[in-house]
């Protein structure tokens, strides 16, 4: 999809949901819309569960931007993105997205030991795919993991799905990179650069 | 100049800014982040204690010494250290002496969600409540102040949404003047030795001190009345205070900081200005409760189900932590707000599996509850990772009730005369933290339980935190590392043996020679959590031989994420092989001992093979 769908200029208030599952790196994606979204201007608040969900479980993580930020929390139906780093979350999360908001997914399954021990079943791609339609049109599909291989760490998929989500506003790469930049380990540099404009390749103008 | 900071990180800043000389905790979601935060400062001392009570007595003793003391603890390490807490709320201090709670509402990592406001009244001690970064690190300075203005330690309330939501907060480098230090230990009987003779004229101080609060409330700048539209005030405090504005953006707030005790004035003020009143606040009816005893008319909901029951709420949920939306559906439901025009999307039906908290790949526990469940043994369990051995498919836990309980509940099943052997497993760090005086009761009245002390090195659920048992300080300093098996002999105790955690074999031969002895017994499994730094430099992923499995399943009842059924068929019996997940397995080779038909292989035989290749190549 292209951009048209994108937040005007110059957003009043941008509410991004995170979601994924423990060593994803969302975490480390919120603290960077965090700190952008104070490098902007903004009052921000990020908000995420510690504890017994780091362990395989479900993570999830709120950024909101705005003049004045109250609830960490945003109500379902209130997300303007829903950032999903593994598809079957993206299901359990769509919900939370405003019918206008956008939806960015990393088309990659991480398969819960619930369905590897035969207790449960991993939805179809198709599945998955047509249960999002359902609730917005404005999708993105976004092959993280394959990008990230090619940047030089797998585990940079993250900052590709960073990347991508940098497209939809109207801020240069740099600000989003000297923020990135505070927030990575030194010597993954490189590579999260090479990943973050990956992701912003990805979408067109 | 502004950093983002989570609220736990902000009330170490502003711990560090009062110029706190000692803190001292012991670990616990929401609340751990405080004092590792705070750890690496200059100019301060500290620690991770064996546990609560223990934590608050050292912040007291560094306070009766006339340094400014902190002390960090989840709500229910409150329940621990409660003791200390009420003898301490009795005598003041000579420095300011701030103790944290943080409350867990909802429940993300806790076993219930008490409600510690109630503490506050409990013992006649303030209560603040922060409702964001920014006031957490105002409302630490501000404790420390009250601390010492009245001579009362004072209770600093955070939830979880409080202590784990990042914000911009002001930073200061500098840190501000301590009062000054006695040149020698104070020593003041009558007021630190609470004998009856003594404590007896403490009792008419403490309560005379908590009206002096309540005077200090009518005009701190804790407490704020912001007016907007009269249709509508609120009392509200914490982080329902967010809520609030959210959904009300108009409405009047009396915002209380200090939550305990409450300025009446200024509530009947605020009260009398407004149209309708309500209380806006998560769990405990703490506040309106003392509303309506101060004779204060509240809002009466339109919905008479929801009309006023003594202990409950007459609005908002008493369970589980509030959102924009709990308050916006209870709001409508007591006809506060008009009937939202469009109802938000409904979750997805589609189903999607479940990602409920698991032992990790390579957990050192694993071996161990493998075992457990094959002999079918009641095990009484106890708060950490291992509390995880709960869920299917190990399913070997039965009972799981705080912080050093298992060992207690599960001699207390022995001696009650129930026949089946009781078996109780504990964490290294719990047992430091209050299994040792459990186990002692065992080897005392010698009742024929089997305590498994599994020694992962460290404190692990919390997210890997130092403990006696490993050898460093919070603040990074070697140290000594408490011999358990040592100590368990100290206690009297002959059947004690340490085996490799990792070890099926020796795990399952030491629990079964022990079945029926009249006498207790305590197994240490001794391995390092998979994901210290040191286990992880060993990772090495093993293989499965689809020539060799059979698809029974034996590995998977391991309950180890890394196994997973492939997509390949046995040729005879039609059941999918299984296969090993090399992105997440460590090597740790229980799944290669309990394999029938050695078709994993151990780790010597993918090293070897790896050679093969190689010289092939």
């Amino acid at each position: 999809m292209s951009t048209t769908t994108a937040l005007s200029q110059n957003p009043k208030a941008v509410n991004f949901l995170l979601a994924g599952v423990g060593g994803q790196g969302a975490i480390l994606a919120s603290n960077v819309l965090a700190e952008l979204g104070i490098a902007l201007g903004f009052d921000v608040k990020q908000a995420e569960i510690h504890g017994m969900s780091q362990r395989g479980g479900s993570v999830t993580s709120q950024v909101r931007w705005s003049d004045h930020v109250y609830s960490p929390t945003i109500p379902p139906g209130e997300a303007d993105f829903l950032i999903a780093f593994e598809k079957s979350e993206a299901v359990r999360f769509i919900h939370h997205l405003k019918p206008s908001g956008i939806l960015l997914v990393n088309n990659h399954a991480i398969v819960p030991v619930t369905v590897t021990s035969g207790a449960e079943a991993y939805p179809l791609h198709e599945e998955i795919q047509q249960e999002l339609n359902g609730y917005t049109n404005n999708i993105v599909w976004i092959e993280g993991v394959v990008e990230a291989r090619k940047a030089g760490n797998v585990k940079s998929s993250n900052v590709v799905m960073l990347g991508a989500l940098s497209k939809f506003f109207k801020y240069p790469s740099n600000t989003w990179l000297s923020v990135l930049e505070q927030r990575v380990p030194a010597r993954y540099i490189d590579i999260n650069i090479k990943a973050f404009e990956a992701g912003r390749n990805l979408i067109q103008n | 100049m502004k950093r983002l900071l989570s609220g736990n990180e902000a009330v170490a800043q502003g711990a560090w800014e009062a110029s706190v000389k000692v803190a001292s905790a012991y670990p616990g979601t929401p609340s751990t982040e405080i004092l590792e935060t705070l750890a690496p400062y200059p100019n301060v001392y500290a620690e991770w204690a064996p546990n609560e009570k223990v934590a608050l007595d050292s912040a007291i003793g560094a306070a009766y010494a006339g340094r400014r003391a902190l002390c960090t603890m989840k709500h229910v390490g409150v329940n621990v250290a409660a003791d200390s807490l009420f003898y301490v709320a009795m005598t003041g201090s000579e420095a300011g002496l701030v103790i944290v709670s943080a409350d867990d509402p909802s429940m993300h990592s806790s076993q219930n969600e008490q409600d510690n406001r109630q503490f506050a009244r409990f013992t006649r001690i303030p209560c603040l409540e922060p409702a964001d970064s920014q006031e957490a690190k105002d409302m630490t300075i501000a404790a420390f102040e009250l601390s010492e203005q009245f001579d009362t330690p004072v209770l600093l309330r955070l939830t979880t949404r409080v202590c784990h939501t990042s914000a911009p907060v002001e930073v200061f480098p500098d840190q501000k003047t301590h009062p000054p230090i006695p040149d020698k230990y104070p020593r003041n009987p009558n007021k630190y030795v609470m004998i009856p003779a003594n404590a007896r004229i403490h009792h008419p101080i403490i309560e005379k001190r908590i009206r002096k609060l309540a005077d200090y409330a009518e005009s701190s700048p804790l407490n704020i009345a912001e007016i907007r539209s009269l249709e509508l005030g609120i009392v509200t405090s914490g982080i329902a205070y967010q809520y609030a504005r959210e959904v009300f953006p108009d409405a009047s707030v009396l915002k209380l900081g200090m939550v305990y005790p409450l300025p009446e004035k200024l509530i009947q003020d605020f009260a009398s200005e407004v149209k309708n009143l309500i209380v806006l606040k998560e769990l405990d009816p703490f506040i309106e409760e003392q509303l309506r005893l101060m004779g204060i008319k509240l809002y009466v909901p339109k919905d008479a189900e929801k009309a006023y029951r003594p202990g409950s709420k007459s609005i908002f949920p008493l369970c589980g932590e509030l959102n924009p939306v709990v308050v916006r559906t209870s709001a409508e439901a007591a006809g506060l707000l008009p009937p939202a025009l469009t109802t938000p999307s409904a979750p997805s039906q589609l189903k999607i599996p479940n990602r409920p908290p698991m032992l990790c790949p390579g957990c050192p526990h694993r071996a161990t509850f493998y075992n457990l469940r094959k002999m079918k043994w009641p095990v009484a369990g106890d708060i950490g990772c291992y509390a995880l051995g709960v869920v299917p498919p190990l399913s070997a836990i039965h009972t799981c009730g705080c912080m050093g309980a298992g060992i207690g509940v599960a001699h207390g099943a022995a001696v009650a005369g129930d026949t089946e052997q009781h078996v109780a497993v504990i964490g290294d760090s719990t047992f430091f933290h209050t299994g040792i005086p459990a186990l002692m009761n065992v080897a005392y009245n010698q009742s024929n339980v089997i305590t498994i002390i599994m020694d992962n090195r460290i404190t692990g659920m919390t997210g890997h935190q130092q403990n006696p048992g490993t050898g460093k300080t919070l603040q990074q300093k070697d140290t000594i590392e408490v011999n358990i098996e040592a100590m368990v002999h100290a206690m009297g105790i002959q059947e004690v043996k340490t085996v490799n955690a990792f070890s099926v074999k020796e795990v399952s031969d030491t629990l079964k020679s022990w079945k029926d002895l009249d006498k207790p017994a305590v197994l240490i499994t001794k391995g390092e959590c998979a994901l210290l730094p040191n286990a992880r430099k060993g990772w090495m992923p093993l293989r499965i031989d689809s020539t060799k499995c059979i698809g029974c399943d034996i590995c998977i009842r391991t309950g180890c994420p890394a196994l997973r059924k492939s997509d390949l068929i046995h040729e005879k019996n039609g059941r999918h092989l299984t296969e090993i997940d090399p992105q997440q397995c460590t090597g740790c080779e229980v799944c290669a001992q309990v394999c029938p038909q050695n078709a994993i292989l151990f780790r010597e035989q993918v090293l070897a093979e790896l050679s093969i290749d190689q010289e092939v190549n």
